[in-house]
């Protein structure tokens, strides 16, 4: 291939960069499967809507608050889903959930269709992201680093409120065991919305810093699903740890099987899946030992 | 008053165009996405049609009544719709077909009951090629048709080593290797090509570092919509664009949605059939009607559909008005558009266009098209086609 050291340098890069952009997206789906046994499949639906929010905002006021209105806006959406169709739903069983939120993948396709037309739209990198940083003999775009520091930062921030407070406990306990948290006095109900909501927000986020990078198209949400769900299998349903571990995974994966098998880099992936699923069913770091 | 005025001279165009045929009433079908992810390529190729219907619609006798239908950009429902039209509304001829595979999906049920189908989009080689048929016209461009002048035009600048990237499916292969063919016939060197998963691949990064370490003078790329719009952007944002120049298929900066690749673009040196800055009469009349029309800049999109429209109407000036004519009558036309001069070939019924280089520049309303060198009409290669 090739000897200089540059090039892996900078493929780890670009491997590290899509992991952190899977991370943000399966650790709100894994956390919400995790502790409500809920499939959201329409969680990448939301990120497409996160990234059109971040284009339309962007282009109106600038980056910044685009990054910021984003999330919220799609925590917003996910507030209105929680009251109007994710409660009803939660003692209906996995068939009908799954159902249901791969009925709202269409429903909010063409909702931004109808909302934002069918062109791709494009978001511009703010000045101080935009250009390149020179280091190790390589140059690296600096929103790619952008992206892997906020991914590593998200990571952080999770695994302190996860193991360090309150909420993080009451959270661990109810994937652990609902009835008995509730048993204990933990109102998991209240518990499930907040979690549904960060976790909605958290897909918002990785919409709005996904959309300078790609194109911002009405079937972006439906084409990040599928690496998302693989992810989350490879993980472990519900873990942090696995949630992280299985974007390493991913992108890795995909970004050196380009590289080194290109014939073989859209099979490679699913190959890892179907391993995994035959040696460790539950993932390499279920929540539930 | 105005009602009146046109009554008239309706009346007296059917007079004059008696000799061929009485004022025919020809049945129009339109196959086209009008919802799905190509809806805005079917809008403006309807909006192309309807525009040339209005400018031209005059100069024959015959009228024309159109019947949507929504292919959906699948090609069952294309089918489903084409049998409608040929078998329930009975139409004379039918036009429009974006994607390739409802053209591939359509072809034996329009060759096998002979109505005339004018391709106002899908470039597959083949349709002009191994399954060819004396009832399916393209008036809009052919995979290779497109790609194929570059390789001779880019090794007469000096270049000598290419890298290519294009989606992995017919059409990246198609524009790569007629490119690529022409180009080591020219006398330069292929050093190295990626196909990259069909809408599955976003982060193009992984492809670009390795571009870069190829060893390349220039990169040449096929992509279109989305993809084209990352890759554009992914391809500045690693600082390429200066030591590795980037060449392409005009779709990958097409008027469409260059303005969402932003600065991204400029520079970007492509080939494509149409680009409406093209300089002359028959454009700058088209540009101003289409946009007074619509509001928007005509695309290449457009383009099919209005030279679509306008061979029928040329068709149906010599006398064709039923299936049969019809068909003959297409494979015969020939015209200046606002792309130039165009004839059918009559070995394939592809189109015979110009292919105009144009670079990506900055403009006063955002980026536009700057014309480089217009390389004179191909009929693309037999490819085993026979017409009958």
């Amino acid at each position: 291939m090739t000897s200089d050291p540059g090039f892996w340098i900078l493929q780890g890069l670009n491997a590290l960069q899509l992991s952190m952009l899977l991370f943000l997206l399966s650790v709100g789906l894994t956390v919400i499967f995790g502790l409500m046994h809920f499939v959201n499949l329409a969680h990448g639906a939301l990120y497409a809507l996160g990234a059109y929010v971040a284009a339309s905002v962007a282009a109106a006021v600038g980056y910044w608050p685009a990054l910021i209105a984003a999330p919220l806006a799609v925590a917003l959406v996910g507030v209105v889903l929680y009251g109007g169709l994710i409660k009803r739903m939660r003692k209906a069983g996995p068939m009908s959930q799954v159902l249901v939120t791969f009925g709202l993948i269409f429903a909010m396709l063409d909702l931004t269709r109808i909302i934002w037309g069918d062109f791709a739209l494009g978001i511009d990198v703010p000045q101080i992201l935009s250009g390149r940083a020179a280091f190790l003999g390589i140059e690296y775009p600096i929103y790619r680093l952008f992206i892997i520091a906020l991914g590593g930062l998200a990571f952080v921030a999770l695994t302190l409120v996860l193991s360090r407070t309150q909420i993080g406990a009451m959270i661990r306990a109810g994937v652990d065991n609902d009835e008995m948290a509730a048993c204990l006095g933990i109102n998991v109900e209240k518990l499930f919305f907040i979690v549904f909501c960060v976790g909605c927000g958290l897909a918002g986020l990785a919409g709005a810093i996904a959309a300078p990078l790609l194109s911002v198209t009405p079937d972006m949400g439906l084409q990040i699903l599928i690496p998302t769900l693989i992810v989350i299998v490879i993980g472990g349903l519900g873990s942090l740890q696995g949630a992280i571990a299985g974007s390493l995974i991913y992108g890795f994966v995909q970004t050196f099987g380009a590289v080194l098998a290109p014939q073989l880099a859209s099979v490679l992936i699913y190959a890892l899946l179907a391993a995994v699923l035959v040696i460790k069913p539950a993932g390499l770091f279920p929540a539930k030992g | 008053m105005k009602t009146t005025l046109k009554t008239a001279l309706a009346g007296l165009a059917t007079c004059l165009a008696f000799t061929p045929a009485l004022a025919e009433d020809i049945k129009v079908g339109l196959l086209l996405p009008y919802s799905g992810v190509y809806a805005s390529l079917g809008q403006d190729i309807d909006d192309g049609f309807a525009l040339a219907l209005e400018t031209y619609g005059a100069e024959t006798g015959a009228t024309f009544d159109l019947i949507r239908e929504d292919t959906e950009v699948s090609p069952p429902v294309g089918l489903a719709k084409t049998r409608k039209l040929v078998l329930q509304d009975k139409v004379d001829v039918m036009a429009g077909i974006v994607s390739s595979g409802v053209l591939g999906a359509v072809r034996d049920m329009v060759h096998g009951s002979k109505v005339p189908l004018i391709v106002a989009n899908a470039g597959n080689d083949e349709a002009t090629g191994e399954s060819c048929s004396p009832y399916v016209v393209r008036l809009s461009f052919s995979n290779g048709q497109v790609n194929r002048p570059m390789g001779q035009w880019m090794f007469d600048q000096g270049i000598t080593k290419v890298y290519t990237l294009a989606p992995d499916y017919a059409a990246g292969h198609q524009m790569i290797d007629a490119f690529a063919e022409a180009f080591t016939a020219a006398g330069g060197e292929i050093v190295g090509q990626e196909y990259t998963p069909f809408r599955k691949t976003q982060d193009f990064g992984p492809y670009l570092t390795k571009a870069q370490a190829s060893g390349a003078e220039a990169v040449f790329v096929f992509y279109a919509g989305g993809e084209a719009i990352s890759f554009v952007k992914q391809y500045d944002s690693f600082g390429l664009k200066t030591d590795l120049p980037l060449y392409g298929s005009g779709f990958l900066t097409s008027s469409l949605y260059v303005n969402a690749q932003g600065p991204a673009a400029e520079g970007v040196i492509t080939a494509l059939h149409y680009v409406p800055t093209i300089d002359s009469v028959e454009n700058k009349d088209f540009v101003a009607a289409f946009t007074e029309k619509t509001g928007r800049i005509p695309s290449e999109y457009a383009v099919h559909g209005y030279d679509s429209a306008r061979a029928l109407i040329e068709a149906t000036k010599t006398g064709a008005s039923d299936r049969e004519t019809i068909a003959a009558a297409l494979g015969k036309v020939s015209f200046t558009g606002p792309r130039g001069p165009l004839s059918i070939d009559p070995a394939t019924n592809n189109l015979i266009q110009l292919i105009y280089v144009y670079e990506t520049v900055a403009g006063e309303t955002g980026l536009t098209q700057k014309v480089l060198a217009t390389l004179p009409a191909q009929q693309d290669p037999v490819n085993g086609c026979v017409l009958k």
